[in-house]
């Protein structure tokens, strides 16, 4: 029915207390989400919302409520830090929202998790949606920022480095009556968690997942690696849009990992990698779901 | 966020790395001052190094008709000479747009007597999400082409997070830059420094071309940083308010630097349709998608999912004050952003500025409907754009030549 999270995880929060933490648990309870606990120091004991029990460690709060994923809202000099607690508590899934992380906190990061068994998706990312089966896709999953309401349960898999793309490619199947699987955004910074082709892969293996559409942008080399790999193994109809192609060289365009440099992640590239591979190529965003529709 | 070569060296000298004698200064005054003490204290040759964030400066001619962007000089008068032609006046070079950059520094420094020029690099490397070390003994030249055309001239050592670079990396790159003898321990030592400064600067990319094997003046071999070109990770600068000092504004586009007053993510470019939209991947693809209609982009405009009216209203004003801007575009899916939120901000900022230009609006995601009864109550002449592309449509048709 989907990847990675289904309406039955049980999430906590950490950075709960902070405006913009609180604001998505709120949403994300409001989803029907099973936010179970949250994690903010100096703050264990008290209650968010009268409903959600908060603790001072992750670790307490896996044990007392038996959480496995974990949502990030910590600010950037101390998410990295949130980060490998949320690894070392021994969660499955950690989705570190955050954007502005220095890059070499997380390539701290990766060594540290290397051979741990939990799943970084992020950071600088929108999160993670499994739609539900109830009114504007109530009843799901909801860790991260996307507006619940533009989902529908269903079987197309999303897979974006863009937060606002993904929005776009998922209200363009859900205005089609065409649901979705589950929509992860994997976040628009250089060193990351998980990559295109690690979701795609869980797509590849989910009964559930019919069809994919993939978002990329300019800069590193991901989506080609992706592309490689579909194009060898991947049976079931994937789309891709790439952003970019009218951005300067050299420049970061908003996103971290944005930029093409010394020539290379140029968005012609990537492009040229999708068709290679016989991935539908979508001329204008406008047309993510009508591509993908075509193909299935 | 970019440093000028001189800070580039000051901060390479503090972790050990061997670099010219040399200082910045901003008058021909200075200019000849400086070179008067490094030819006492033995210098043959004197270089005049134009100081602007772009490379290909010894090529490149002024505005004023004056060639080259770096001089050598034999004489502290020379040098006088060289830093009145050039201190005030418009360098032109294959990296900085045909407009240039008005030169206000020079960095007046020892030139060594060169026998060989390498290449050094420190960056990330994304495939491995670790640090490489790159070098080769091309230097001097532009690195692209050399990964083009003998990619085996250049050499890369993957360093571990979790220990850094260590002296037998750094001695193996020495080796294959057929550095010998006390070369070897000189390079590993310059190489460790160099990688040390790029770690705790929090660099995104240093490189060093040339790195120069010079001979001093007693006729002793030794290595130079001769060029440096420092990079920082903008995600870091929060933690180093000493670097943050080193931002040169006079680098940086106007409105960009106004933009940033306000934590607005704005790029200018060349054409005539500036863009507002929330998210940095989706502002990528209204750009992409003006121009695929047949529009040009003005510039890229990140406002972000947390943006606040006042927020919005600046950004408003900013891209205005592009005076190549014949229409706007905003482009909202608000996730995080609230619709109406942007709608009373481009309301607010269409009275204040007293907006005449085409400005075609597509809202969809949070609190859409608020949104869209803001811009419709507010008696303001809007187009409404249904989706991205009929948005792109008819900004593109609006500002087309009638």
């Amino acid at each position: 029915m989907s990847i990675l999270v289904t309406p039955q995880t049980r999430v906590l929060v950490q950075g709960i207390t902070g405006s913009f933490g609180a604001r998505h648990t709120q949403l994300s309870l409001a989803y029907r989400t099973q936010v179970v606990a949250g994690v903010t120091p100096g703050k264990g004991g008290q209650l968010f919302d009268n409903k959600v029990p908060i603790f001072d460690t992750v670790a307490e709060a896996k044990k007392q409520t038996g959480a496995t994923a974990s949502a990030i809202f910590v600010p950037p000099a101390f998410a990295a830090d949130a980060i490998l607690e949320g690894v070392d508590a021994g969660l499955e899934l950690v989705v570190c929202i955050t954007e502005g992380i220095p890059v070499n906190d997380m390539v701290k990061v990766k060594r540290a998790m290397e051979g741990k068994a939990t799943r970084l998706i992020g950071p600088n990312c929108p999160g993670i949606v499994t739609p539900g089966a109830g009114k504007s896709s109530n009843g799901g999953c909801r860790i991260g920022i996307s507006p619940g309401y533009i989902h529908r349960q269903g079987h197309v898999g999303v897979v974006s480095r863009s937060g606002t793309l993904t929005y776009e490619a998922v209200w363009q199947l859900t205005c089609r009556g065409v649901g979705q699987s589950t929509c992860v955004g994997i976040g628009g910074d250089p060193v990351n968690g998980t990559s295109h082709l690690d979701v795609i892969k869980m797509f590849a293996a989910d009964p559930e997942t019919h069809g994919i559409i993939m978002i990329g942008e300019i800069g590193g080399a991901t989506e080609e690696e992706a592309a490689d790999w579909i194009r060898q193994n991947c049976k079931k109809p994937v789309a891709g849009f790439i952003a970019g192609a009218t951005a300067p060289p050299g420049r970061r365009m908003g996103h971290a990992g944005a930029i093409v440099s010394g020539g290379k992640g140029t968005a012609a590239a990537k492009i040229a990698a999708f068709k290679a591979a016989g991935i539908g190529v979508a001329p204008t965003p406008s047309e993510m779901a009508e591509t993908l529709l075509k193909m299935m | 966020m970019n440093l000028h070569e001189y800070h580039a060296k000051q901060l390479l000298a503090q972790y050990g790395v061997a670099i010219p004698p040399g200082e910045v200064c901003q008058t021909a005054a200075d200019a000849k001052r400086i070179a008067e003490k490094l030819f006492a204290d033995g210098a043959k040759i004197v270089a005049v190094k134009s100081q602007i964030h772009a490379g290909g400066r010894g090529k490149g001619t002024f505005k004023s008709g004056f060639k080259g962007g770096v001089k050598i000089c034999k004489t502290a008068d020379e040098v006088h000479e060289m830093a009145k032609a050039m201190l005030g006046q418009v360098l032109v070079t294959k990296q900085t747009g045909p407009e240039g950059r008005r030169v206000t520094k020079l960095l007046i420094t020892m030139a060594p007597n060169i026998q060989k020029e390498l290449y050094l690099a420190v960056l990330l490397d994304r495939a491995t999400s670790r640090p490489v070390v790159m070098a080769s003994t091309e230097g001097g030249v532009d690195i692209e082409e050399v990964a083009a055309k003998t990619p085996e001239k250049i050499l890369k050592e993957s360093i571990d997070p979790a220990v850094g670079m260590m002296p037998y990396q750094a001695r193996k790159i020495a080796a294959g830059l057929a550095l010998d003898g006390d070369l070897i321990g000189q390079g590993a030592k310059l190489l460790l420094g160099v990688y040390k400064t790029w770690w705790e600067c929090d660099a995104s990319l240093l490189e060093i071309n040339p790195l120069c094997v010079i001979l001093t003046t007693d006729a002793k071999r030794a290595l130079l940083a001769v060029d440096a070109k420092l990079s920082l990770d903008d995600n870091a600068l929060f933690r180093h308010p000493d670097l943050q000092a080193m931002r040169d504004l006079a680098e940086e586009a106007p409105l960009e630097t106004e933009a940033s007053k306000f934590n607005l993510n704005y790029i200018k470019l060349d054409g005539n349709i500036a863009c507002l939209v929330n998210g940095a991947g989706l502002a990528m693809a209204t750009m992409d998608i003006i121009q695929h209609f047949g529009g040009q982009p003005a510039n890229f405009l990140d406002v972000g999912g947390g943006a606040s009216q006042e927020q919005v209203a600046a950004a408003f004003k900013i891209i205005l004050q592009d005076p190549g801007v014949k229409g706007i575009l905003v482009n909202i899916f608000g996730g995080i952003m609230d619709c109406n939120v942007i709608a009373t901000g481009i309301v607010a900022a269409v009275k204040e500025t007293g907006l005449k230009l085409p400005l075609v609006v597509r809202l969809e995601g949070n609190n859409v409907e608020a949104g869209k009864k803001s811009l419709t109550q507010s008696g303001l002449t809007i187009i409404s754009g249904d989706s991205m592309a009929d948005a792109a449509k008819k900004v593109v048709q609006a500002v087309a030549p009638a």
